[in-house]
Order: structure tokens, then sequence, then C-alpha cells
């Protein structure tokens, strides 16, 4: 166990690394001086040369690369040109609202999903089956900024229950959390029924009627149990997905998260902000994809050890990014 | 064999169907096993022995498949359409079964000893510490150490997991046990062992057995009477003497025929000819009579109802039962 | 059974699950709603009843109606030329998109299954891109490149090529141990003419699931980035777009931001019943 957690740590910290190289040299090539994004086009040179000189802008490549990673390690993304203050405290600012969105959204989609999921296989080919595999499958296809505006103009502008903007109490998060919730449900329910469906007919799963087991712990605790590795992993790919995009919601809302800032910094060209929000992000999808594989080993005892079933989990992987 | 009967199985009728194809798989089939007896069932792959074996059970996947008529007696009781609980209190606790598959008959993430203790806990009053040490005994006793308890089925062998699965059929000391095909996944130095293994605890236990096979050497060593069963319904049926010395249908005939035999010094085997009937379209008359070497027109119009030819040894056959 | 199997097998895996998809009566209807929408796309300016950009004071934010069935939105122009019209955007970024990924992707699928060398540096750069969240991924890509249709579609393009790289490696590493590719290389055959001749035509079949789900993914993402202002900017009547400026009139006009959504949903839905239907085409344990 304690290899396999370490295996995917090496491998995780690698991921992270390659991927923040990447993230720096995509910006690195980002046209436009920064000093004049920060002082404005009719700023004298010698006002460029001293910012120039003081945030290092001019180091070579490698160098600007190796001090970024380096100073990520003790929490310094830089600072950001529109604000001037530093982009790190900026982004903790206005993450528990990304995250409060992704955790609440993807708990709402999990159980919705796993629930009609599981209904679906076991009714296979059913009236009721069709209709959720319908619902799900609209859900997968429908935009999630166009849907929660048809929320709002439901629950806000018709009934009147629920405020349409903001983030000031409970009753704000509602809509927010559904939009993505229902959205997540749709991938969530179509992975467990696809999956569920694989495991229902396999030989285990008589056994365990022939013990005289009842239907629902037959369904939960056999069927369910093999099941379940696709469907972690479709949560976790939603869980980073969430993270990273839920800007589209929080514009339908005007909630000030993460994936919002990066779109305001992305107009300001305040590339700081743009690399420091990816980094961040991917630090979380990072964190997520490390959480998942240790509930692998919890599921599934045959994963610990061989390297045959983390191949098993990418093909999974691949597939359920297809569908996600 | 005047005993009581155990179980009785009267003009069984199951269907399945596949995209608008009906399959008869079980035909008019009628069977008796007495208490503490074993019973062989032989035929070939097709021939409708594991539907039979699960429809004693009630675990018949319906969709596809139907009992469309018969009757299922355990001790007196009408097990078809007997209620969901009824039968769950049956399976496992008065009738078990031994699935033809050790390698995906057990649960893959779950602990082989806590699959024997399901069972127990199900059936018996006891508390979790004493199932878990009733679940040891019974490892034991099939000779596994006790002390792999918490291994997974991907840590055993095949002959290891069958242990597994026997000592989950008879953990709750059924009155029946229905072992399908339970060596033939098994490699062939096991096979005896469990063999061996499954008659010996039976006679322990003094468990009635159905034993499905298509091995005719098998039958002999184990078994007291044996059941024929071609194309969905039984074409002779008697002691094992009766039918080995005083074979009347001439498809065991061919059975035998097909088998090698040390003590007469022919130099090839006779197989049957031809092959088993497409179930979806079996033969208006006797099922066997498009490959048997003695049919007649009356064989392709009319099917043999089973008639005793001696007290206990039916044959269903015109040429056998002094008809001719 | 067998037999039946046997006869189709002959004629290669393309037919054999286009005669299992045309068994699928609602995969077909799908597959009729796309070819109508790329039609109205291509005929756009004949089909349009009205100019899509003519500003008409008189009939600002109007409910559907007979002369104008979608509407108008809030600078009194025809809703439903505009959504004609729009499918051009729409309908066209996301085919467009998907091509080129299709073929960018399958070409380093097929290098990466068959160079041994290569294919460490392709899979593992395509694992960073399978590993950020596709809209931060087309977030960061765009910001680097700056907001323009042409870059949104590049940045489209290069999300969705690691799915045809993955799917079409997987096909050629198992394609390559079959016996019929064997017996080429007994034969002598070379390396590129195996590619191109045995492996090719088997390894697209998986591929055209992947098009027509990706398809679906590239209409949803072009219009997600255009809504927050990433990609195609007004006054051009993408799908998105139009979404976007139906928002301010939310209470007054809603037909103005439903309308242009289920066009969007019409077209992401059949895309992806048409990857799901030809999923369980392909699908061996549904053989029917």
């Amino acid at each position: 166990m304690i290899k396999y957690i370490l295996r995917r740590l090496v491998s995780m910290i690698v991921v992270l690394l390659v991927t923040i190289v990447v993230i720096s040299t995509l910006m690195y090539f980002v046209p436009g001086d920064p000093a004049l994004i920060m002082l404005g086009q009719s700023a004298t040179k010698e006002a460029v040369a001293e910012l120039h000189e003081k945030y290092h802008m001019d180091d070579p490549y490698l160098v600007k690369v190796g001090k970024y990673i380096g100073n990520l390690l003790h929490g310094d993304m830089g600072i950001s040109f529109k604000s001037k203050t530093p982009v790190w405290d900026e982004l903790m600012a206005r993450f528990p609202v990304t995250l409060r969105i992704t955790i609440g959204s993807t708990v709402i989609g999990l159980i919705i999903g796993v629930v009609t999921g599981i209904i679906s296989a076991v009714k296979q080919y059913s009236v009721l089956d069709r209709i959720l595999t319908a619902i799900s499958l609209f859900g997968a296809s429908a935009p999630s900024f166009w849907i929660a505006m048809m929320l709002v103009l439901l629950f806000s502008v018709q009934l009147g229950w629920l405020p349409a903007t903001g983030s000031y109490s409970w009753k704000h998060w509602i809509l927010p959390l559904f939009t993505l919730g229902l959205q997540c449900s749709a991938g969530i329910m179509r992975m467990t029924r696809s999956s569920m469906l694989e495991v229902i007919r396999q030989d285990y799963v008589r056994t365990a009627r022939a013990k005289g087991q009842s239907e629902p712990k037959v369904i939960v605790n056999h069927a369910l149990r093999n099941a379940l590795i696709p469907i972690l992993t479709t949560t976790g790919i939603k869980m980073c997905g969430y993270i990273g995009g839920s800007v589209l919601v929080e514009t339908v809302f005007a909630l000030p998260g993460i994936g919002k800032y990066i779109l305001d910094s992305v107009s300001y060209q305040d590339y700081n902000v743009v690399q420091g929000g990816t980094v961040l992000i991917c630090i979380c999808c990072v964190i997520i994809t490390f959480v998942v594989d240790m509930l692998y080993a919890l599921v599934d005892p045959r994963i610990k050890g061989t390297y045959g079933s983390s191949r098993r989990v990418k093909k999974v992987k691949a597939k359920a990014a297809v569908e996600g | 064999m005047e005993e009581k009967k155990l179980l009785e199985i009267k003009n069984l009728v199951i269907q399945y169907e596949v995209n608008k194809v009906i399959v008869e798989a079980v035909n008019g089939l009628d069977l008796e096993v007495g208490e503490g007896e074993c019973v062989g069932l032989v035929g070939e792959t097709g021939a409708g022995k594991t539907t039979t074996a699960l429809s004693i059970m009630g675990l018949i996947p319906d969709p596809p498949g139907r009992i469309v008529s018969g009757s299922i007696k355990y001790q007196g009781e009408e097990l078809i359409g007997a209620k969901e609980k009824r039968m769950r209190q049956i399976r496992g606790r008065e009738i078990s079964m031994i699935f033809q598959d050790p390698m995906t008959s057990l649960n893959p993430v779950l602990k082989v000893g806590d699959q024997i203790m399901e069972v127990i806990l199900l059936h018996e009053k006891l508390s979790k510490a004493d199932a878990t040490r009733k679940a040891q005994e019974m490892l034991e006793m099939v000779g596994i150490p006790a002390n792999r308890y918490e291994e997974y089925p991907h840590q055993f062998s095949g002959g290891m997991k069958q242990r597994v699965m026997i000592a989950c059929a008879l953990a709750c000391n059924p009155h029946l046990l229905i072992a399908d095909e339970p060596t033939t996944a098994l490699d062939v130095t096991i096979q005896a062992q469990v063999l061996e293994l499954i008659a010996g605890l039976k006679e322990n236990f003094n468990t009635a057995m159905l034993l499905i096979t298509h091995d005719l050497g098998v039958v002999a060593e184990v078994c007291d009477r044996v059941a024929v069963m071609y194309a969905g319904s039984i074409v002779e049926r008697g002691t094992i003497r009766d039918v080995y010395k005083n074979t009347l249908h001439p498809y065991t005939e061919g059975l035998f025929g097909s088998l090698p035999n040390l003590d007469e010094d022919t130099d090839r085997l006779k197989p049957i000819a031809g092959m088993m009937p497409d179930p979806s379209d079996l033969p208006k008359g006797c099922a066997f009579s498009p490959r048997c070497p003695k049919a007649t027109d009356r064989c392709r119009e009319e099917r043999p109802q089973a008639a005793e030819a001696t007290p206990g040894h039916f044959v269903a056959c015109f040429h056998a039962a002094g008809e001719d | 059974m067998s037999i039946f199997r046997k006869k189709n097998a002959k004629k290669g895996p393309m037919a054999e699950v286009w005669r299992k998809l045309k068994k699928n009566k609602w995969a077909m209807v799908s597959l009729f709603i796309i070819i109508f929408l790329i039609l109205v796309a291509l005929f756009a300016p004949l089909l349009c009843p009205y100019d899509y950009a003519l500003q008409d004071y008189e009939h600002v934010l109007e409910v559907p109606s007979w002369a104008h069935p979608f509407g108008t939105d809030n600078f009194g122009r025809d809703i439903f030329s505009r959504v004609i019209f729009g499918s051009r955007y729409t309908v066209l970024i996301g085919f467009g998109c998907i091509t080129v990924s299709a073929v960018v992707g399958i070409a380093l699928g097929l290098i990466a299954g068959y160079y041994k060398k290569l294919d460490g540096l392709i899979m593992r750069s395509i694992d960073i891109v399978i590993g950020m969240p596709a809209m931060t991924l087309l977030m960061c890509l765009i910001a680097v490149m700056g907001i323009s249709l042409r870059n949104m579609c590049i940045a489209l393009c290069i999300t969705h090529i690691p799915s045809f790289a993955r799917v079409t490696r997987a096909q050629v590493l198992t394609l390559k141990n079959q016996e019929f590719i064997e017996a080429s290389v007994a034969l002598g055959a070379n390396k590129k003419r195996i590619m191109l001749k045995h492996i090719l035509p088997n390894a697209l079949a998986p591929n055209i699931i992947e098009y027509s789900l990706g398809a679906g993914g590239v209409v949803l993402w072009s219009a997600s980035l255009s809504f927050i202002g990433m990609g195609v900017q007004s006054p051009t009547p993408e799908w998105g777009l139009l979404i976007s400026e139906g928002r301010q009139y939310l209470r007054t006009a809603p037909h103005m931001a439903i309308i242009p959504g289920l066009t969007i949903i019409l077209l992401t839905f059949v895309l992806n019943y048409l990857g799901d239907g030809l999923r369980d085409a392909m699908d061996p344990r549904l053989n029917k």
C-alpha cells in the first residue's frame, strides 16, 4: 500500500512540475510588455526599465521558469499587473467560492447521478430507464450557462423564490450549485448506468443472490462496489472541470470565483494572474486525481501493487474523459 | 429409493426470449432427488442443465428467461411463484449452489472470509464474531488455512477459489447442494481433489446433491442415480446400474460410445453424428431424431413421453419401452 | 449466427457498423438531423427570410410571430435569420475543428502505436493536455494567442486531439499483434504499406464515436467560449453569443436566450445520441 501511495505521489509531482513548466513556457511567449500594461502606453522609458529591473522581466527563459517554480514553493506567484497586489492573495480570496461550487455541485451530482444510474441499470430497457437516459443525455448536451439562465428565469424571474445573482446568503448558492449539480449528475448517471450494466450480469452477483442476499444489498454491496471505479474516475474529472470551468456559472450568477477572475484578467492582459490561476487549478486537479487514485485502492484490492491494474485505470479514465 | 422426495420437478418448461426469438431451454423436464441422495444430471453443453439448476434456485434472469409451466416442489413446497422473501430464506440455507467458474463466481473486491460470513449472517442468528469464527472453521474444513480469511480472491488459485465456493455453499448446512459442473473450469490435476472434497463433505453433512456434469465417469463414481438430459428434457433416468448396464436410450448409448474404453481394444471412438439442435428451432418429434440411428417416421412426427421400462428406470424413446 | 457474422466481416468493419446502426431508428433520425443542420449551414443565405444584421427599430424584442418565427432582438433583428446564419459558425466550427483534431489525432495515434521510439513522447504530451481541465486549457491558450475566432478554433482543436490519438494508438497496438498483420509482415510487406492498407482502416472505426461525441463537445465549448467573450465577437450571430446577448433581456424577452439555447441542445443532443448509437453498434457484447 505504501509503495502504491509513494508511486502515485511521485507521478503526481512529476505531472505537476511538467504542467507548470508548460504553462510558464506558454506565458513566456505572450506578446506585449507587462511593464507597459502596468504603467499604461504613455509610460516613460525610464519607468519601464525600472519596472523591468524590479520584477526581473528580462531574465532568460530557463531562469524565469526556475524562479517561478522556486517562488511557488512559498506561495509567491508574483503580483497582479492590474491591482499591484500579490496574485496568491487575490486567488486565495476567491478560492473559497470556487471550492464551494465544486464540492457542492459534485456532491449533488454524485447523489442524483448514482441513484438514477443504478435505477436505470437495474430496470434496463424499461420506460423509466429510457426516460432517465434521455434526460441525462439532454443534461450532458445542454450548455451549463443556458441551464443556469433557464433556472434563473424559472425560479427568480417567474416564481421569485430565489435570488438570481450574488453570493450573500445560502439562498444565493442554490441555483449555481444545482445548475452544475444537475449537469454533473447527467455525466455520473451515464457512467453509473454503463458501469453497473457491465457488472450486474457477473457471476459473483448471481452468487450473492444464491446465498439468499436481498436484492438491494446485492446491488449495493456486490454490484455497485465493483462498478465504482469508473464512477470515481468520472467524479474526479468532473471536479477538476468545475474547479477550472465554473467560470460559466460564475459569470451568470456574478460569483467572484477563480474562473471569473482569470477571465477578467485575460481582458486586462494581467498575465501573472492568468498564469497563477491556471497553476492553482492544475494543483487542485492533481490533488483531486491523487485522492481518486487513493480511493481506487480502497475500493479495489487488486489495484494496489500491480502495475497492470493502473493501466486498467488509465483505460477507464480515457473512456470517462471522452464521455465526461 | 423410496424415501420422501426432497426435490420433485414435474414437466418444467423454461423459455428465453432474445430479440423476439423464443429459445426453448428446458422442455418438459421431470426430475427427482431424494433425501441425502446424489443425482447426476448429464448432458452436452447447451442441453439446459444450468437453466434447470437456476430455476430450482429461482434465479432465472427475467427478462429474458421465463418459467412457462411445470412445478418444482421442495419438501412438498411449490417453489415456482413462491414469494421472493421465502426464496431468499431457501437460497443458501435449504438449497445452495456451487457454480461452474470459480474465477468469476467470487466477488473480487471482498475478502474471501467475509464472503463466507455473509451467508452465515444471513441465515443464522450469530454475532459477527461468531460468524467470523464459523467462516474460519469452514475454510479449514475445505482445506484452506484460517489465516487466509483476510485475503482477496485474486490471491487464490482456481482450485482454492472453488474450495471457498464450496465453503460458502455448505456453511449453513443445506439439505440440497446443486453443483453445476464444479470441476470443469479447473486443472485436471485438481478436479479429483475438489470432487473428493465435495463428496466427502456431502457425506458428513448428509446433504443431498444434484451434480451437473458432462462427465459420465464422475457420475458413476459419486452418484446414486443419473438423469441424462438432451435438448431441454430428460431422455433417460434411473439408478447408475440401470442406466450404465441396461442402457435404453440411443442418446445415452451414444454418450457411452463416445467415451474411450480401456477394457475393450477399439481403434476409434464412436462420436454421435450431427450437432445439438438449435433450441430456438427444435424438431417436431423427438429432439434426438435427426441424429438417431434408429429414428423412424414416428420419431420425427411425435414426441416420445418418458415411460417406466423397469421400476425406477424411465426412458423417453419409442424404441426402448417396448413400443416398437 | 457465426456464419452470419463472417459474411459481414468480409465487407470490413465500417459496413458492419453501418448495418447495425441502420437498425437503431433514433440514431438514424439523429443522423438525418445532423445532415439537415449541415445543409442549413451551407445554404444559410438562401434560407434567411431577412438579412441577419438588418436592424428594425419598429419591431424590437418582439415575441415569436408569423413574420418573425423566433421573434426579434433588442435591435429588431430577426432571430430566425440570425439562428440560421449563426449555424454557419456553430455547425461549421463544430465539424471543422473536430475534423482537424481527428486527422491530427489519428496521425499521432498511428505514429505512437507503430513507432515505439516516439510513443512515450507523444503519449506524455497528450497526458498533459488531458490532465488540465478543458476550460482552463482553452482559456490559457486563448489568453496567450489572443481572442479571435481563429485562435478559438486552434485551441478547440488542440483540446480534442488527445482522445483520437489515444483511441487510435490503443487500436493500433491491438491490431499490430493480430494474425493478418503478422501474415503480411511475413509476406514482406513494408511498414508504411501495412499501416496505411491494413491498420488504418481497422483503426478508424472506433474513432467515429469520438468524432460524433467530439463534434458535440466542440459545439458546446465554442458556444461557452463565445458566451464569456473569449470566442466569436459581436455582432456575429454565433449561437452562444446569441444567448449571451439575450442574457440582458432575460426578464423582458426570454425568447432571445431560450431559442438559440434549444438549437445548440438539438445539435449536441443528436451528435451525442449518434455517438451512443455508434458505440452500441460497435460493442461486441451487444452483438445482435
